[in-house]
């Protein structure tokens, strides 16, 4: 028997969840009391599992790095959320939205997964409604919807451009308020930096005091990671500063596997990057491309003088202006995946097309919009990214285009779950974007926070319970187990190993280093060669890291150099095993481009005969090779083909 | 276009809650007046760690304006010389080459100094935890178009609802009151309907913890509207009074 089984459950597509929810086991109030949960993180998946399984009267304790809960990532989604409603009558359906899922994934996620996320992405907007999260409506007083990638449907429910922000806050409200129920108890500004099993099973953590220093003790029935992606491995990315992979690393090394590392995705509309002092990159929503038209000139001369500044854009002539992907994708145009948008971007800079100063930059224009809609309209919709443009790059994008460029944006890979969300640690979860599951070789706008909020709201209260069922014979442990005080001990010893280096270099300058070689051969072109080198320039960098590292002060109270030193030492782990599983997976799907692999076209040739399979990794010991594992993916209602938004 | 400008920096340093606080006075060359405030203290720091020395902690997250986290009050203004920005969306194109800058933390009673710049303001979660909610549970909720909402008072709802919990209102109130960000989640809930039900109860639940936490009296000076990084409206405290008023004649 392989170690890897999904166990999606048995019967048609459409009647699995139902199936499994009405076969499901079930805990009765008064052992859910005795049960505790420990939940990281209180992004989407975080927050909305903490309160619902709080409401359920199971005993959570959540945690989060922050000063507040309310400051996840999750709270910088511009954009939108998905959902089936089909409000606007344009012939959406819960299997439109699972197949453009799972072909915006480029066939490389699971049919069932992907199925019961389109299923409840109803539940979601009507949740959210009745929390109050104030979603923009129509003169008529119902809910307004747009359009995102990969969609001929307007299924995106938004909130301004601050769509994350509202149900995030809706999700924090609901947590707040189990907190003053007392059925959650929150820890913040508290790191995890181990995960403690119990014969063979996740039963709790050491946490770190990031105050005081403190490592502490805490025991779970069962422990959920909810600590979103690992981005930050390539040090510019739109993640936020603290947004780390470290729980990811601990949960690999003791034993879950990590699925597809190599699947992420960089976003075609950023801030294009203005200096060696830049610390992170800022989103501009993918709801832009709903009016916002892309191009480059279409003379290199032109784009020469714009660069050199001797030329504005303002003063290139509509027939000198290449708007590439209404040229090269007519039927979907700006509203391609983000994949396809980003690579196109990257093709145009490539060929000498580029704009600003460093030419790494294409236009992103609304003037056709301005003009048909009336600026008004336009404000009303993207008021807000407007002005932070503004903030940022000191231009007014009402008046002159704006200049973006891809940026690393979201992991699609992350631990491996089973259709249970359970990792191959029984009693350790992952939602969210900390998993794998749902979105394949490439996410679709808007189904992050879809995924965040159907992890927590409306699977994990099932599956969590199912497992927990059988744990309701498992006292609550006393943290004196030999298994906790090994794991404070090893976190103790680790901590002082990186204290002790007392080296020359910083956490950032080494962190810059391990980015640039992302960027550079695990970014947006992969191939053999690039990827090969990768790997041994990253073993470079471990090793000047664990012998050169300086982290000022001590380990007691508050240190914020060892906090980076730490999860830096992870990122390097992570960079590792996404250039390693960059290298196997011989084909281009999604996100994942091996520039060996392409069609006469240069779009994603995949190799479905080889690679149709998730890619699971097992850490074998800081001196071996990881183990690849292989799940078959079966698609039993959809037809893999090669996507086409031609 | 963007130069590179010099800087003297006085930062208010804290090691600890207990003990005393000084500032200490750092040179800061060759800063792009393209980088954002916080690119300028993390040049900063990699010369303190260059130096052996322990970096200046300030908080910091998402840097896009949006989280809430970064505070800091900049030359006597939270988040600095620049209207309707966070800190970290402060760039240094608003200073000049040779300019002394003077960082401290927010001072208010409420939010006690952690550490050099960082504050304690979980009083703000305590205030949401009191009352600032629905009381759904999850599913088993009407769908979603059942209630029809006025576009007006969905787009109002959504103003109140855009404040970041960053403090900056109380930072810049001489009183050191939270009314400005109080009122803001009691007008969002108030105004649609699903957040109507409760309305009366929630109003008085957080304002009285609100009092109970330190935070002090509004005298409507309207510090807080002119420093609010996401300007939320007085009259969202006025709206508050209302609903409190209102509150107590019931009782």
């Amino acid at each position: 028997m392989s170690k890897i089984n999904a166990r999606i459950p048995e019967g048609p597509l459409a009647q699995k969840w139902t199936n499994y929810k009405d076969h499901q086991k079930l805990v009765n109030p008064s052992n859910k009391r005795k049960l505790d949960v420990i939940i990281i993180g209180t992004g989407l998946a975080g927050a909305s599992a903490a309160a619902a399984l709080g409401e359920m009267g199971f005993n959570v304790k959540n945690f989060c790095i922050q000063d507040s809960p309310r400051r996840a990532h999750s709270i910088a989604a511009q954009g939108g959320i998905n959902a089936a409603k089909n409000y606007p009558n344009d012939g959406d359906s819960v299997f439109r939205l699972f197949y453009d899922t799972i072909k915006g994934g480029d066939y490389r996620s699971r049919e069932g997964n992907v199925h019961r996320l389109a299923e409840v992405s109803n539940s979601i907007i009507d949740q959210c409604v009745a929390q109050g999260v104030p979603f923009a409506r129509e003169y008529g007083g119902l809910l307004d919807n747009r359009s995102f990638g990969g969609a001929q449907v307007s299924r995106t429910f938004y909130a301004k451009g601050q769509t994350g922000q509202q149900l995030l806050l809706g999700a924090y409200q609901a947590l707040m308020r189990q907190v003053n129920l007392g059925t959650v108890t929150m820890y913040t500004r508290t790191e995890l930096v181990e995960i403690v099993l119990v014969d063979g099973k996740a039963h709790g953590i050491i946490s770190r005091d990031l105050v005081t220093g403190e490592l502490q003790r805490h025991f779970g029935h069962a422990v959920v990671l909810a600590t979103g992606g690992y981005g930050n491995a390539f040090f510019l990315s739109t993640n936020a500063m603290g947004s780390n992979g470290s729980a990811l690393v601990k949960a690999y090394q003791k034993g879950a596997m990590f699925a597809n590392p190599c699947m992420a995705q960089i976003h075609p509309t950023c801030i294009p990057v203005h200096g060696e002092s830049q610390s992170k990159l800022t989103l501009m929503s993918e709801s832009l491309r709903n009016d916002g038209r892309i191009w480059v000139p279409k003379k290199k001369e032109d784009a020469e003088a714009i660069r050199s500044g001797k030329l504005k854009a303002t003063q290139i002539a509509e027939e000198n202006r290449d708007y590439y992907l209404e040229r090269r994708y007519p039927a979907f145009g700006n509203l391609v995946p983000r994949d396809v948008a980003s690579r196109a971007a990257k093709e145009r800079c490539d060929a000498g097309y580029g704009v600003g100063a460093t030419g790494l930059a294409v236009y992103l224009d609304f003037k056709s919009s301005i003009e048909r809609l009336g600026q008004k309209t336009i404000e009303d919709r993207y008021g807000n990214l407007f002005q932070m443009y503004e903030k940022i790059v000191d231009e007014n994008p009402y008046e002159t285009p704006m200049m973006i460029y891809p940026a690393m944006h979201y992991t699609m890979g992350g631990i491996w779950v089973d259709y249970e969300l359970q990792t191959t640690i029984p009693g350790l979860f992952a939602a969210g974007e900390a998993n794998f599951s749902d979105h394949g070789a490439n996410r679709l706008g808007a189904s992050a926070l879809m995924q965040g909020l159907a992890d927590g709201y409306f699977v994990l209260p099932y599956t969590l319970q199912n497992y927990l069922a059988d744990e309701i014979h498992t006292k609550r442990m006393t943290t004196n187990e030999p298994e906790f005080v090994d794991a404070e001990r090893a976190v103790k010893e680790r901590f002082a190993q990186l204290m002790g280096i007392k080296g020359k270099r910083t956490v950032d300058s080494l962190h810059k280093e391990l980015g640039l070689v992302m960027w550079d051969f695990v970014g947006m072109g992969r191939n053999k060669k690039g990827l090969e080198d990768a790997i041994q320039k990253i073993a470079a960098i471990k090793k000047e890291f664990w012998t050169n590292v300086r982290i000022p002060g001590d380990q007691s109270g508050m240190n914020v150099e060892l906090e980076k030193a730490s999860r830096l030492a992870d990122f390097i782990e992570i960079g590792d095993l996404m250039a390693r599983d960059a290298l196997n997976r011989e084909e281009s799907c999604g996100g994942h481009f091996r520039e060996e692999y392409q069609t006469p076209e240069g779009e994603a040739l995949r190799q479905d005969d080889k690679f149709a399979y998730v890619s699971c990794w097992e850490y074998k010991g800081e001196k071996q090779e990881p183990e690849l594992h292989k799940e078959e993916l079966i698609y039993e209602t959809v037809k893999m083909v090669q996507r086409n938004y031609k | 276009m963007e130069k590179l400008i010099n800087l003297t920096l006085k930062v208010w340093r804290q090691n600890g809650s207990k003990a005393k606080g000084r500032f200490e006075t750092y040179k800061v060359n060759n800063v792009s007046t393209g980088s954002s405030f916080l690119e300028m203290l993390d040049m900063l720091n990699e010369q303190l760690v260059n130096e052996d020395k322990v970096p200046v902690a300030f908080d910091h997250d998402c840097r896009e304006g949006i989280c809430g986290t970064c505070s800091l009050y900049i030359n006597g203004r939270p988040h600095g010389p620049d209207d309707d920005v966070t800190t970290c969306q402060l760039h240094m194109r608003k200073f000049t080459d040779g300019q002394t800058i003077t960082i401290e933390p927010w001072r208010s009673t409420a939010f006690p100094v952690i550490y050099d710049l960082m504050v304690d303001r979980r009083a703000f979660d305590k205030i949401i935890s009191a009352g600032g909610y629905v009381s759904v549970n999850t599913g088993g909720v009407p769908d979603a178009n059942a209630i029809p909402i006025a576009k007006a008072d969905a787009d109002e709802a959504m103003d109140s609802a855009s404040c970041i919990g960053c403090g900056a209102c109380v930072a810049a109130c001489k009183n050191g009151s939270a009314m400005l960000f109080v009122s803001a989640k009691v007008s969002q809930l108030a105004m649609l309907p699903q957040g109507r039900i409760e309305a009366s109860r929630r109003a008085k639940a957080m304002v009285a913890k609100m009092d109970e936490l330190g935070f002090g009296n509004c005298t409507n000076t309207g510090a807080c509207e002119v420093e609010c990084p996401k300007n939320i409206s007085l009259s969202n405290i006025a709206r508050l009074n209302r609903e409190f008023l209102y509150a107590k004649f019931q009782d």
